[in-house]
């Protein structure tokens, strides 16, 4: 059997209101966190949210979030053969699933 | 329905790479109110902050050089059908747009005090600016953000992703579009709208620049009525990285490998391969990008490739030292992917890279409906059949000064913008859930995947007609009203958007190749080899009536006295 990456993810639209669900992907040697993510939103649920650009230069620096408690970028934090735990930025404002406001005040759409 | 959010500027510029940036400081110092928006992050998506490799202008700084010179090496790689003008401006504004960034503080790499400059492959002399290590297209975009930061009058707008422009009586009144954040419709009123959108290097499997990238401009000037030129001319970069797996790098990292170290390209099996199609390589860099993309799928196709499908290039004539001198602590980046280039090649293939069609404007870059403006890489025309290195951030700063300037001239003398209905937009961005809809993101894996293996940098009738086929049919399972139930974030309503441009631009670059019977630059007819002087013509597409009409016109020339000094 192949083995597989598990990644048990935080769904919800408010910190209190939310779940973990866990999602099984094929896992290649060499593959990202956010090449694991992507894989779930084409094959499994395209409801997902995630914020990227780039996808693999970590260049645009949009892809922040927690995987097992550290802050990391998607795009460079190694998927692995086991259960990891991928949740949002725990200290920014959630948008949705594993999106954050990470955008400073100034560069966000304001109401005249 | 949510009641949209009304926002009114002097001038809406679309996008913030580099284009989109220059045009905002610019239309700024000029006096005019800006609203700078982008989909995502401001500055820090597109194509500008992968711009790994260089910047082309004839400063002069290694040895003499000229505009001129530039100009003749670009026309020489547009294969003919360069507008003339375009490509005059920007290399002729290059110099003091370089210059401009140097004094923002861009940081160009020097040698003894002066610019230095990389000679690459097309240019006739060292021309080619660079920040060290690896770092020009970030540098590029964290100096203009900072101008940005300090420039009055700019405000910013990130999560804003742009549905119509709207318009009235060949008039823009300004755009339609998405709060992603929220979820929530927002108007926007503008005297003058610049699009600086980028290219559509996402409809592409392989590509090189950021997932925003799907040809929005290109949908957005189209729908609002603006034609598009030479579509079907789509730039793969030859030596994109393929394997091994690389994380954390740009796919284009070894073009600045190249230009420094040379470095050596060979088939699957270990054999130096470019002069079988007429290049001459000797581990100098000198192959362009269209005959370089085109030798190394021809060896894959004759059973002669590396095993995952691409060449090798190796620089395991190189020494650590000479390595760790030239590129400092990428070599760390790559130990830590397990790459040692002293001892192994790795394997590198075509990939999607940029666009030489676009928006047709002209050096004012204002477009054929008054208060579109158009800049950077979303222009059409400047590049031809096939861009030169270096050109397309030189583009990006020079067509983003020029825009900014002509919107804001614009924004000052008219009183306020025509008034447009932005009814069926509206509607579609506050239009109720759809049941049972197709997977978005598995949705835009299709078109990729049809896009490049039928309309990629080798083409033919046949090929052009399934994926025409395919592309009518992704149109039809995505429909006339938008995935997901809206609210923030929400992926697959974002991407149902995303691909309402893309298969408009996907068809649009088809059929214009499908027409195109001949092969010129980036643009070859496995079933029409060779070029065509009755083909030395560029193709306009437009949207007529839900339907792609297709003209043909020689490329615009420069005025009688300046083509007669070249």
């Amino acid at each position: 059997m192949r083995a597989t990456a598990r990644l048990k993810i935080w769904r919800g639209r408010a910190p209190r209101d939310g779940h973990f669900e866990s999602y099984d992907v094929p896992f290649e040697p060499g593959q990202s966190v956010l090449d694991g993510l992507r894989w779930i939103r084409a094959n499994r649920d395209p409801t997902l949210a995630i914020r990227f650009s780039c996808i693999n230069a970590n260049a645009c620096k949009e892809c922040m979030m927690e995987v097992d408690g550290t802050t990391v970028y998607a795009c460079t934090a190694r998927l692995e053969p086991r259960e990891m735990t991928v949740a949002p930025l725990s200290n920014k404002a959630l948008v949705r699933d594993l999106v954050t406001a990470i955008a400073p005040p100034s560069e966000r759409l304001r109401k005249p | 329905m949510t009641e949209p959010m009304h926002v009114a500027t002097g001038v809406l510029v679309i996008g913030s790479g580099a284009a989109g940036m220059y045009a905002a400081i610019e239309a700024a110092q000029a006096g005019a109110e800006v609203l700078l928006a982008d989909r995502s992050l401001i500055g820090r998506g597109g194509a500008t902050v992968m711009a790994q490799m260089t910047v082309a202008g004839a400063l002069g700084s290694e040895m003499p050089d000229h505009w001129t010179h530039h100009l003749n090496d670009t026309l020489a790689a547009g294969r003919g059908l360069c507008d003339a003008r375009l490509a005059r401006l920007l290399c002729e504004e290059g110099p003091d747009a370089i210059r401009q960034m140097d004094a923002w503080g861009v940081g160009w790499a020097r040698r003894d005090g002066r610019i230095a400059a990389a000679i690459a492959p097309g240019h006739d002399r060292p021309r080619c600016v660079y920040v060290d290590f690896l770092n020009t297209g970030p540098a590029v975009s964290k100096t203009l953000r900072t101008v940005v930061n300090r420039t009055s009058g700019i405000r910013k707008a990130g999560d804003l992703l742009i549905v119509d422009l709207l318009h009235r009586d060949g008039e823009l009144a300004g755009a339609v579009a998405l709060h992603v954040a929220t979820g929530a419709p927002v108007i926007i009123a503008a005297k003058a709208t610049v699009l600086a959108t980028g290219g559509l290097t996402r409809l592409y499997r392989r590509n090189s620049a950021s997932a925003n990238m799907g040809g929005d401009g290109y949908a957005l000037a189209l729908r609002a009525g603006a034609p598009l030129v030479d579509m079907e001319f789509v730039q793969f970069f030859p030596i994109g990285h393929l394997a091994p797996r690389l994380i954390g790098m740009d796919p284009i990292m070894w073009d600045p490998f190249r230009y420094k170290l040379g470095g050596r390209l060979l088939n699957g099996l270990g054999e130096e391969f470019a002069s079988h199609y007429g290049a001459r390589e000797d581990g100098a860099y000198v192959l362009t990008r269209d005959l370089a993309t085109y030798a190394i799928c021809k060896e894959v196709e004759a059973g002669r490739g590396s095993p995952h499908g691409g060449a090798y290039l190796s620089f395991e004539h190189c020494s650590q030292a000479a390595l760790r001198a030239a590129f400092g602590p990428v070599i760390d980046a790559l130990a830590a992917n397990a790459i040692d280039l002293t001892t192994m090649p790795v394997e590198v293939a075509p990939i999607a890279h940029y666009h030489m069609g676009g928006v047709v404007a002209d050096a004012r870059m204002e477009t054929e409906i008054d208060g579109l403006l158009v800049a950077g890489e979303a222009v059409g025309g400047a590049n031809g059949a096939n861009r030169l290195s270096g050109n397309a951030v030189t583009e990006a700063l020079v067509f983003g000064r020029r825009a900014g300037q002509s919107a804001a001239a614009r924004a000052a003398r008219i009183a306020s913008p025509p008034d447009a209905s932005a009814g069926p937009a509206l509607e579609l961005v506050s239009a109720p859930g759809r049941a049972a809809a197709s997977n978005s993101a598995a949705m835009i894996l299709a078109l990729q995947s049809i896009m490049s293996d039928d309309v990629g940098p080798f083409r033919t009738e046949a090929t052009l007609k399934r994926a025409l086929v395919r592309i009518g049919e992704l149109a039809g399972e995505l429909g006339e009203r938008p995935f997901g139930e809206g609210g923030p974030f929400d992926m697959r309503r974002i991407e149902w958007f995303d691909l309402r441009n893309m298969l408009l631009v996907a068809r649009a670059v088809a059929e214009a190749a499908l027409r195109r019977t001949e092969s010129r630059g980036a643009h070859q007819r496995e079933d029409f080899p060779g070029m065509l002087p009755e083909w030395r013509v560029n193709q306009m597409v437009r949207w007529r009536d839900g339907a792609l009409a297709l003209a043909s016109a020689p490329p615009p020339a420069l005025a009688p006295a300046m083509a007669a000094a070249q």
